[in-house]
Formats: structure tokens, C-alpha cells, sequence
């Protein structure tokens, strides 16, 4: 083992953390936008703990859908929640990870001495999508704007005239790369044929996810971290997530047709991650500040590594392009961990991720390791349901999976969690928690 | 994760060639050609393939068949031509065919369903086997490709692909695909129902028997909807097939001027065996194929492909150390065609220039390169745009030490060229490599007074660079190996067909070259109109004629070099009479890029009604008034040879001795680089596979002959050089053997 330590003033640890009932996309959360929904978890996570608001020295955001009227969403949020206007707030975005981002940041800025005391958070709403109408039409509604009386026609009419009915065509935004056009299913799809996942072992790890979440969310593992939210107009509270379905069947999933591939598609409705609806924030604090605030900290963030893959062939394949390497700068073995918290956009990508956790060609090949991590046992992974039941508003993920490690290296007894997610372009991220307690 | 396959996996048959393993009851065929890097059909295959379909009729256990190939990139690349070249004579030929349709039909015949799991390269006799298979599934990656490519080799698909192939994806499809050769990319190929499913790359093996063990379960799970359209409904009646036919009769006439056999036959087998059926339609192909395996035109292509292959190897060895980054010199057509070709084989560039207005222009001719593949969605816009990147447009040598080699291309002056040189060996480190893009300055006088005149070469490319498949790469005398190991490599990369040739004036392409125009001068001048002397041209096989050509290249291009080479090689190679030319000139008519030289070019502004298709539009070339006037006004009497047979063997001919002296000269190493030179370079007719295979085709006596025969009517010019009158005494032939493999 050779994880390095820092001093207690530069020791970042998580205090606390709350994050809104995550719903399925167009139900609950309908008429909310995301700048709401930000705001409600600031808010919560302020109520929850006794610091206070004027401690706060930055506040990070991760989100991934932007809405052009409101692009530091952060800052909006932050001044929406009522929070002190001389907190700094700015927005990151790194797709499915964006909330890991604005950890890492703030990790960072307490590791160099900077600040004692953020919040990192994270936002999405799928029920809101920025639709644009085309680029074209944008131009000519610009040119418009611009005109100032029919004189004018003349100069913009070269662009006006040039108007088809294919521009009225919306821009409606899409999970699929920019770069390949090659849509997230397809990403799921090529992982699951390189390591011939078969749709029962999907079918099999979404069934089990969804178990999970029931059950968590039966035994009130959640009602500490949730905030209840009351929806307007009739502020309706709501206090639990929509996604899990504990009463499914294997049965059930089977009858399902393939999304993405109607021949031999393994990826179905059930077994991938929805759109979701949600945000979450998180405090962290330096060690020694917590100390003297009297605040108990739930986990000290270690160390963490991003890497990037090919754009079309790793899509999803995040965790397995970092996590073997985190565990291999700290000197760490699959055995040393006790929590694993990893991102499930598919079950397809989960199954595969972890069958390249096995896979030493891989390992020599893209890692430059000589051998692969080994297997991790599953019982450890995601043991409070994962995305695929819990839901996945993209930015606010990360800021879940963080909270909830920190939770679970508590009520567990570990001593080392590792969160990992992947997102879009290739990305993956990897993040190593300690209990401080342990 | 699941099993592993490999437990219940039993290797039935190890063949040289072929494996046979039964998985889970799925019969796996894996062609894997001992010692060879890619998959070929050879009579050595036969008996081996006759086996494993054997046992496959008997087997009780295999309940499926899966064929794939055991090598990295490659399906099955064809049928070996060389043992085609070997074969005796016509009945060993059809032999060759008959055996081919008779394997394939017993593949085709097994009870179990045939799965063909391709990736990489499914040709000719590859694609033959496929389409005798039930399914195909193949992988989306860019070197998956099919075609037919036999029709670019004078031949048709011989083992019942023409049958196959318009009963899989109908007639209108088909046609295309058997009489260009062209490949289809897996997109197009799953289209058009030539495969019935497009996957990954990767683990293609454990997928494949995966789809065989569920199509046993699902048997009609490929089954399309059969699309309804006009061309379904014509193809399925026997007029609409007929009138199909027609029109393909006519248009494959008007490509190829009657000139090549193959396209020809491939139509009548097709509409032989739609019309008779199977069995009848194999009988008549393998009877067609046998003919055109004993043409001369066969033979050529074939030698053509063989000198092709041969040359994408360097003869100087890799280089040491490749260079991934280009300088080049000049944005004109030349240097923006050479940067465009250079960034789409990963090759970064720094293209140089004095401006950034020359530079934009630049800019814009390699985008227009990259938009109409992005049109024709070969290429994704994003893809295009990654290509772009690699292209760094500057007016300073910022860098330029990157740079392994640098390309000129700037205006034909010498003491540009020399100034380009002495700037950059300034600037770049002592090993870097300089290439001059001239089309005739000798590349010693580039060289000479230079620091490191061993790092100079030069790297004729043929306008426009995208579409022209040659580069002519000169040595010099005291050129290193390094420097011509590191130009070859890099014109191999970019895709390019590279021949080397020594230094002298006008290389090897421009000199046989600008004698062939110098006779085509010589002729209009006598009173021949370009019209009627680029029509015979290209009866005789030409693409376009010497008049157009003239145009396309440029008359100032010509000018000067018709005055050079008249200096230094003297009469027998130009005559130095360029007096209609400097007319021209003086005209300011500079050929197609001005609008006019011996054609109007500009008369093209269509009316209305033409633009509508209401009126008919101008067909015939135009023209020029003015460069008619000139050929009277400079006329040359007497009158020599004028029968269309004289005219094109005075051409003909005198480009093709000039090949010999070259050859003689030692300016040619070999009569490979100077037969792929000439029809790669300057479009001589391929069918006669280059000067050297044609004076071997007709036999060096008789060429002789008709050369003597032309002194008598033209002069001393004709007289056949020492090499060729040695030849003709001791009947030795440039090629050896059948083939130049």
C-alpha cells in the first residue's frame, strides 16, 4: 500500500450530503427546470448541516444539458437557494461525470491550501431540453433581430430568400456523440459483443439493481440523504425516488425487445439507465476545519485519476480505463476495498466493465499494467441499487455515487471506497475514498 | 460471464488451408493459407475444401456452418492469378472455373445453413464463396470491403458469381458491381442485401456462432420485406430485364469504344443465365471466362496488377526513420493536391506559401477534395474535419524541423527551385529530404551547389494529384538510399502507385511524353483536325487525346517544355517547332485553365432552354477558331502518312521507342517502372499493359519493321533505338516469363 497522506489542513473529507428524490424524466418534475431543481438541493443541504452558509467558499456544479438562459447554472442555483451572493459558484461539465469534476476540483483546491470549505453539486433535467430550432433559423431569426425597418430587407434578403422547409425542422437534443454521431445503446451494444454479454446476464444484473434499490429504500437507507421537495403548483411533497421496481421479474425483462439492435441486441428499456431528473450537492471541508467546526467527517478523499479512450470504442468503458490504474498508483488490490460504487449506464456496460477488471490482454494492452485487477466481488458493488434503478440525471450522478460511498464506508466499517463512473467521448473518472474512522 | 467456448470446442480437420472445428454443434470453417498473409482461392485449395464439405454433408453433429478467416484483416482476396497466367491453355482455364462453380454449388447445397462471417477484404472468388453461403454477416470496420474486381482484369467472375450475384441483389444492383469492379463499402453492402447484418470488428468468431445457433432456433430472422418498386417489378419480368440489358449494352459500348472484351461478356452471361438458368448460365460462364483467360488483353492487365502489387513495396527498403510530418511548398494545384492526398494517409502538413490569400486558396482546393466524399457519406463530416486539422497553412518556415520532407512546388524555374533549397537547408537539420515537384528540370541542377545534394530528389506528381494514381520519383546520381527510401515511402503511403527513374531531361513520363505530342503537332500541322487525330487516339485506347491533352496540361506547360527537351535531347525527341504554341501564347491562351488553346472551353454557358433540357446541349468539343487558323498559317508540307493506321503508330510508335531509349539510357531500371509509368501517368492504352509488353505482345521484329517503315515516310526521328534492334535480332522479350511476379 503506498496511498499518500496529506496534513489535516489539507485533507479533504466529506461532511455531508442531500440530493432530491430522483424521478423518471416527464413525470414528477415535469414543469421544474433544472435551475430549480439545483436550488432545492442547496437549499436542503444547508438545512441539513449547522455550518454556517457564510463558511462556504466556492461552490462547484456539475451538469450536462445546458440551458442557454441560465449557462452558470452554479451560480444561479446558489443565488436562487438564497446563499450568501459572495460565495463564488461556477458550472463544470464532463458528461455523465460532471459532478465527479466539480469534486475533484474542490479536492484540489483544498489539497493546494486554497479553501477549507465547498459544496460540489450536480444537476439535470431531461423534461426540459434545450430544443433550438436550426441552425439555420437561427441565423435568419438573428438577421431579423437585426433589421430595423423594411429598408433593411434588401441586406438581409440574400439569407431570408434562401429559407426551406427543411430548416423549420427542431434541433432536438440527442444521447449521441458529436463527434460520431454513434448513440450511447450502440456504445453499450459493441461492449457487449466484445465480451459476449448475453442478454440474460443483463437482464440478471438490472433485475439485481433493482432489488437492491427496493430494498434500500424500503429499510429508509435513504430518508437521511433525501430532501422531500414540494412540487408547485399544489406543492405536492414528495420524499422518495420513482425509479426502482423491486416487483419485477426475470420473466418480465426476458419479453422485452432489444432497443438499439432488433437482431441481437442484448440492451433493452429495462436494463439501461433512464432519463432521469434529480440533483444533488455534497460538503467538503478540510480535515482540520471540520475538527474545529465539531463536524464529523464521513470520508476523506484520497486520490482520483481521469482517462480518456477512443470516442466510439470506449464509450462506456470508463471504469475499466481507470479504476486498475488508481488501484495501482496507491499500491491498493480489489481486496482493499471495500465499497465499490460504480455507474451503471447499461447493464450490458457493467457486465463487460467488469469482465475488463479480469482481462489481462487489456490491462498489458491500453493500461500499460501487467495484469488486470482481478475479479470484483459483486456482493460489494452498488449494494444500495445502482443507476439502472435509481436513475441517471447525468450531472448530479456523481455527486450520488460520492455520497453514497462515503455513507457506506460508515455503515460498513471499510476502509476504502472507489467510485467510478464513465461519460461520454470516452471519458472515465475514478475516485478513492478512505474512512476516516477505520 | 459465460463459458468459454473453447470447452466443447473439437478440431476436426487440419488442413494447410483450412481448419474445421465443431463448437456447440456449429461447424466453424476457418480459411487460414499457410504461409501466406492473406487468403487466396488456389487449386491447392480445391481437394482441401472438397473435405471439409465432405464431412460436413456426413456430419451428424454439426448442425450449422460457420465460415470465417483465420488472418487479421482479410476475408478472401481473390483466386490466384498467377496459376491462371500458368494455366496451358483454354480448356485448363475453364477447368479452373468449372471447378470453382462445382465446389461453391456443393456449399451451397449443404443441408445446414452456411453463415459467412467477413471482415476485410471479400473479393473476387471471396465474394464468389459468400454468395454461395445462406447468410452474410460482415463487420462495419473500413477494410471490410466487396467487389469483383475480375472485369479490371480483362476477365468475369468465374465461379458462378455472375449468376449469384443478380439473383442476391437484383439485376439493376448488380450490374454495376460486375462490370466496374468498384467495392462496396459494409454500409452499401447491407443495403443492398449483399449482407443481411453489420457488426463489430472485434470477437467476430464468438458472434458468428452465436447468430448460426440462433438462426437454427429463428431460421427466418433475416427474412426482408421485399421492397416494391419499379425496377423489382421490371427485373422480374423478362422484358424489363431486356430493356435493363439494352441500356447497360449501350452504355458499357460508349466507355469502352469496343475495346475491351470483358465488360461485354459479362452482360450475355448475366443475360444468359436469367434467361436459361443456373446450371445453363455456369455452363456459358465458365465458356466465357476460358476465352478471355487466353486474351492478350488478359495478359496485360494482369501483368499490369502484378507490377502494381510489386511496387507498393520499397525497393530501397523502409526507411529508418519514416517522417509523419510533410512540408510543402506552394499552394497551387500541385502543392494544395499533394497536402490534401498527404493528410487523408495521416500525414501531418505544413504547407508554406508567400500569402495568406495563396494560402486560403489552398485551404479551400483541399476542402473541396474532403466535401464530396462527406457528401457521399464515405467520410463523416467530423472525420473531415480531424483531416483538416492536420493541415497547418503558413507563410513562415516556422517548424519546418519537423519536417522529414519537404515538397516544392512552385513555379517550373530553376532558380526558384534552387533558392527554396538553399532557404530551407537553412532551416531544417541536415538529414531532411528535399523533393522538387517539377514536371522536367533536371533534379542535378536543383541540386547543384546545395549543402546536401544526397538529400535531394525529385517527386513528380501528375495533375490533378487527388485523382492520378502515379508518382515518378527521380534519383540522382549521387542521391542517398536513405533519401530515395524515405521519398518512396512516402508517396507509398499516400496511396500513390511510385516508380523511380534517374535524372535526366524530362525523366521518363514527360520525355516519351513530349514526343508523343511533338508527332501529334506534327500532325495537326499536316492538316489533320485535333477533332479527328484525338478521336483516332482513342480508338487506339487513349482516355483522352493528344489535342485535350495538350489543353488539360497547359499550352505554357508544353511550350517550355517542347523547348527544353528540344535543346538538351534534340529532334528525335521535340522538334523544337513551337511556333503555334507561342501564338497561342501570345493569345493568352493557356489552354483549359483560360477558357481556350486548341478547344473553346467557355462556350459552355448554357441557355435557358439548355439548362432546362428543353434544348440539347453543345455535345462536341469546339474548336478554336483562332489555333485552326495558326495550324493553317504553319502549315508543313509535305504532307507525310495520313491513314488513320499511320497516324496512330506515328504517335504510338514514337512515345514507345522513346520508352526504349530510356530503357537503354539506364534512365529506366527495368521495363516494369516504365510500362506502369506510361499507362498510370500518361493514360497509354492499359489493355496493351505498357510500350515494353506491347513491342513483347507483337514481337520486337515486327516493331522494328513498322519503325522502319515510319523512317521512310517521316525521317530519321523513327529510327528504332540499339536496345530494340538487339532485341529484335536475338527475339528476346522485356518480360521473361508469363508473368513479372
Amino acid at each position: 500500500m503506498k496511498v499518500a497522506t496529506t496534513t489535516p489542513q489539507r485533507t479533504p473529507v466529506i461532511i455531508d450530503g442531500v440530493r432530491t428524490p430522483f424521478m423518471r424524466s416527464h413525470k414528477a418534475y415535469d414543469a421544474l427546470s433544472a435551475y430549480e431543481l439545483g436550488r432545492l438541493a442547496l437549499q436542503g443541504l444547508l438545512a441539513k448541516t449547522r455550518l454556517d452558509p457564510g463558511a462556504v467558499e466556492q461552490l462547484t456544479m456539475g451538469t450536462v444539458i445546458h440551458d442557454p438562459t441560465a449557462s452558470n447554472i452554479a451560480r444561479e442555483c446558489l443565488l436562487g437557494a438564497d446563499l450568501p451572493a459572495a460565495i463564488p459558484a461556477f458550472t463544470v461539465s464532463l458528461a455523465c461525470i460532471s459532478s465527479n469534476v466539480a469534486a475533484t476540483t474542490l479536492v484540489d483546491m483544498i489539497n493546494l491550501g486554497r479553501i477549507e470549505v465547498g459544496i460540489f453539486s450536480g444537476v439535470d433535467t431531461c423534461s426540459d431540453p434545450p430544443i433550438r430550432v436550426s441552425g439555420k433559423m437561427r441565423r435568419v431569426l438573428a438577421h431579423l433581430g437585426q433589421m430595423k425597418g423594411p429598408k433593411d430587407m434588401g441586406k438581409h434578403w440574400p439569407l431570408l430568400s434562401t429559407v426551406r422547409p427543411r430548416d423549420f425542422k427542431l434541433d432536438i437534443p440527442q444521447v449521441v456523440e458529436f463527434s460520431n454521431g454513434k448513440s450511447m445503446g450502440q456504445g453499450a451494444e459493441y461492449l457487449a459483443r466484445q465480451k459476449s454479454v448475453s442478454r440474460e446476464q443483463c437482464d440478471g444484473y438490472a433485475l439485481r439493481s433493482h432489488q437492491l434499490a427496493a430494498k434500500a429504500q424500503a429499510a429508509g437507507i435513504f430518508t437521511d440523504y433525501i430532501v422531500p421537495v414540494f412540487i408547485p403548483p399544489h406543492f405536492r411533497p414528495l420524499a422518495s425516488d420513482d425509479g426502482p421496481r423491486g416487483d419485477s421479474t426475470l420473466e418480465q425483462l426476458a419479453k422485452l425487445r432489444p432497443a438499439f439492435d432488433r437482431y441481437f441486441g442484448v440492451c433493452t428499456a429495462a436494463n439501461s439507465s433512464f432519463l432521469t431528473d434529480g440533483a444533488g450537492a455534497v460538503l467538503l471541508m478540510s480535515q482540520e476545519r471540520a475538527q474545529r467546526e465539531g463536524l464529523s467527517a464521513k470520508a476523506i478523499i484520497r486520490d482520483y485519476i481521469y482517462r480518456a479512450g477512443e470516442a466510439h470504442r470506449e464509450m462506456l468503458s470508463g471504469p475499466a480505463l481507470t479504476i486498475p490504474l488508481l488501484l495501482h498508483k496507491n499500491g491498493l488490490s480489489i481486496a482493499d476495498i471495500g465499497v465499490w460504487e460504480i455507474h451503471e449506464a447499461f447493464a450490458a456496460q457493467m457486465v463487460a466493465n467488469l469482465a475488463y477488471m479480469k482481462d489481462d490482454a487489456f490491462a498489458q494492452q491500453r493500461l500499460g499494467l501487467e495484469r488486470a485487477p482481478g475479479e470484483i466481488p459483486l456482493e460489494k458493488i452498488n449494494s444500495w441499487g445502482g443507476s439502472l434503478a435509481l436513475g441517471h440525471p447525468f450531472g448530479a450522478t456523481g455527486a450520488r455515487l460520492l455520497y453514497t460511498a462515503a455513507e457506506r464506508l460508515q455503515r460498513e466499517q471499510c476502509r476504502f471506497a472507489v467510485v467510478s463512473g464513465c461519460a461520454a467521448g470516452g471519458h472515465g473518472s475514478a475516485i478513492l475514498l478512505e474512512n476516516p474512522d477505520a | 460471464m459465460q463459458d468459454s467456448p473453447s470447452a466443447l470446442q473439437q478440431i476436426k480437420l487440419h488442413l494447410p488451408s483450412i481448419r474445421l472445428e465443431v463448437i456447440d454443434e456449429i461447424a466453424l470453417v476457418i480459411f487460414d493459407q499457410e504461409g501466406k498473409k492473406v487468403n487466396t482461392l488456389s487449386t491447392s485449395l480445391s481437394p482441401q475444401f472438397e473435405e471439409v464439405i465432405h464431412y460436413l454433408k456426413s456430419s451428424l453433429t454439426s448442425k450449422a456452418v460457420v465460415i470465417i478467416s483465420g488472418k487479421a484483416d482479410n476475408f478472401i482476396a481473390g483466386a490466384d492469378i498467377g496459376e491462371l497466367l500458368a494455366a496451358s491453355g483454354s480448356d485448363e482455364a475453364q477447368l479452373f472455373s468449372q471447378n470453382g462453380q462445382k465446389l461453391f454449388r456443393q456449399l451451397a447445397q449443404l443441408k445446414q445453413p452456411v453463415i459467412a462471417a467477413i471482415h476485410g477484404a471479400c473479393l473476387g472468388g471471396g465474394l464468389e464463396l459468400a454468395l454461395a453461403c445462406d447468410y452474410r454477416i460482415a463487420s462495419d470496420s473500413p477494410k471490410t470491403s466487396f467487389a469483383l474486381p475480375e472485369v479490371l482484369l480483362g476477365l468475369l467472375p468465374g465461379a458462378g458469381g455472375c449468376q449469384r450475384l443478380p439473383r442476391k441483389i437484383g439485376l439493376t444492383n448488380a450490374l454495376p458491381m460486375l462490370l466496374s469492379g468498384a467495392p462496396l463499402n459494409p454500409r452499401k453492402a447491407l443495403s443492398l442485401g449483399l449482407v443481411d447484418y453489420l457488426t463489430f470488428p472485434e470477437n467476430l468468431r464468438d458472434f458468428a456462432i452465436s447468430v448460426a445457433k440462433r438462426l437454427l432456433a429463428e431460421p427466418t430472422l433475416f427474412k426482408r420485406k421485399k421492397k416494391r418498386s419499379l425496377t423489382s417489378m421490371m427485373e422480374s419480368l423478362p422484358w424489363g430485364r431486356d430493356f435493363i440489358l439494352k441500356k447497360a449494352r449501350q452504355q458499357v459500348l460508349k466507355k469502352t469504344r469496343g475495346l475491351y472484351p470483358a465488360p461485354e461478356a459479362i452482360i450475355e452471361v448475366v443475360a444468359y443465365g436469367l434467361k436459361e438458368g443456373m446450371d445453363k448460365g455456369e455452363g456459358k460462364e465458365s465458356e466465357e471466362f476460358a476465352r478471355l483467360s487466353q486474351s492478350e488483353h488478359f495478359r496485360s492487365l494482369a501483368s499490369l496488377y502484378f507490377a502494381q502489387s510489386d511496387l507498393k513495396k520499397n525497393r530501397f527498403g523502409q526507411p529508418e526513420h519514416p517522417t509523419e510530418v510533410l512540408g510543402v511548398l506552394g499552394a497551387g494545384l500541385m502543392g494544395a493536391g499533394i497536402a490534401g492526398v498527404s493528410i487523408q494517409k495521416n500525414f501531418r502538413v505544413r504547407l508554406k506559401d508567400l500569402s495568406l490569400d495563396s494560402l486560403g486558396k489552398g485551404e479551400k482546393y483541399v476542402w473541396e477534395m474532403l466535401k464530396p466524399k462527406i457528401q457521399r457519406k464515405s467520410l463523416s463530416k467530423f472525420s473531415a474535419e480531424q483531416m483538416f486539422a492536420r493541415l497547418q497553412a503558413q507563410i513562415t518556415y516556422e517548424n519546418f524541423q519537423q519536417c522529414g520532407l519537404v515538397i516544392e512546388a512552385v513555379f517550373e524555374d530553376l532558380e526558384l527551385k534552387k533558392r527554396m533549397l538553399a532557404e530551407l537547408e537553412a532551416v531544417c537539420p541536415a538529414d531532411f529530404v528535399f523533393a522538387s515537384n517539377t514536371s522536367a528540370i533536371p533534379i542535378s541542377a536543383i541540386a547543384a551547389g546545395c549543402k546536401h545534394p544526397e538529400n535531394v530528389v525529385g517527386m513528380h506528381y501528375f495533375s490533378p494529384v487527388p485523382q492520378m494514381p502515379l508518382l515518378e520519383i527521380i534519383v540522382t546520381k549521387q542521391t542517398s538510399p536513405r533519401a530515395a527510401a524515405l521519398a518512396v515511402d512516402v508517396g507509398i503511403r499516400q496511396g500513390k502507385t511510385v516508380i523511380v527513374v534517374h535524372d535526366g531531361p524530362g525523366f521518363y513520363t514527360t520525355r516519351i511524353l513530349v514526343s508523343f505530342m511533338d508527332e501529334a503537332a506534327e500532325v495537326c500541322r499536316e492538316g489533320v483536325s485535333p477533332l479527328r487525330l484525338d478521336a483516332l487516339m482513342q480508338e487506339f485506347g487513349y482516355p483522352v487525346g493528344p489535342m485535350t491533352l495538350i489543353d488539360e496540361v497547359g499550352i505554357d506547360v508544353s511550350f517550355h517544355v517542347a523547348k527544353e527537351l528540344a535543346e538538351q535531347l534534340g529532334p528525335r525527341v521535340s522538334s523544337g517547332d513551337t511556333r503555334v504554341l507561342a501564338e497561342l501564347l501570345a493569345r493568352k491562351s493557356f489552354g483549359k485553365k483560360s477558357g481556350s488553346g486548341f478547344y473553346l472551353y467557355n462556350h459552355k454557358k448554357l441557355s435557358l432552354g439548355q439548362k432546362l433540357g428543353l434544348q440539347k446541349k453543345p455535345k462536341n468539343k469546339v474548336l478554336n477558331p483562332f489555333a485552326e487558323e495558326l495550324l493553317k498559317k504553319f502549315q508543313s508540307t509535305p504532307a507525310h502518312a495520313s491513314s488513320d493506321d499511320d497516324i496512330k503508330k506515328r504517335l504510338a510508335y514514337r512515345m514507345i521507342n522513346e520508352a526504349v531509349f530510356c530503357l537503354q539510357e539506364g534512365i529506366l531500371d527495368r521495363p516494369l517502372d516504365g510500362d506502369v509509368g506510361a499507362v498510370f501517368g500518361l493514360g497509354f492504352p492499359p489493355f496493351l499493359g505498357g510500350p515494353f509488353r506491347y513491342i513483347d505482345t507483337i514481337g520486337a521484329r515486327k516493331f522494328v519493321d513498322e519503325l522502319q517503315r515510319l523512317v521512310e515516310i517521316r525521317g530519321e526521328i523513327f529510327k528504332p533505338c540499339a536496345l530494340l534492334d538487339e532485341y529484335a535480332r536475338s527475339g528476346k522479350k522485356f518480360y521473361e516469363s508469363n508473368s513479372s511476379e
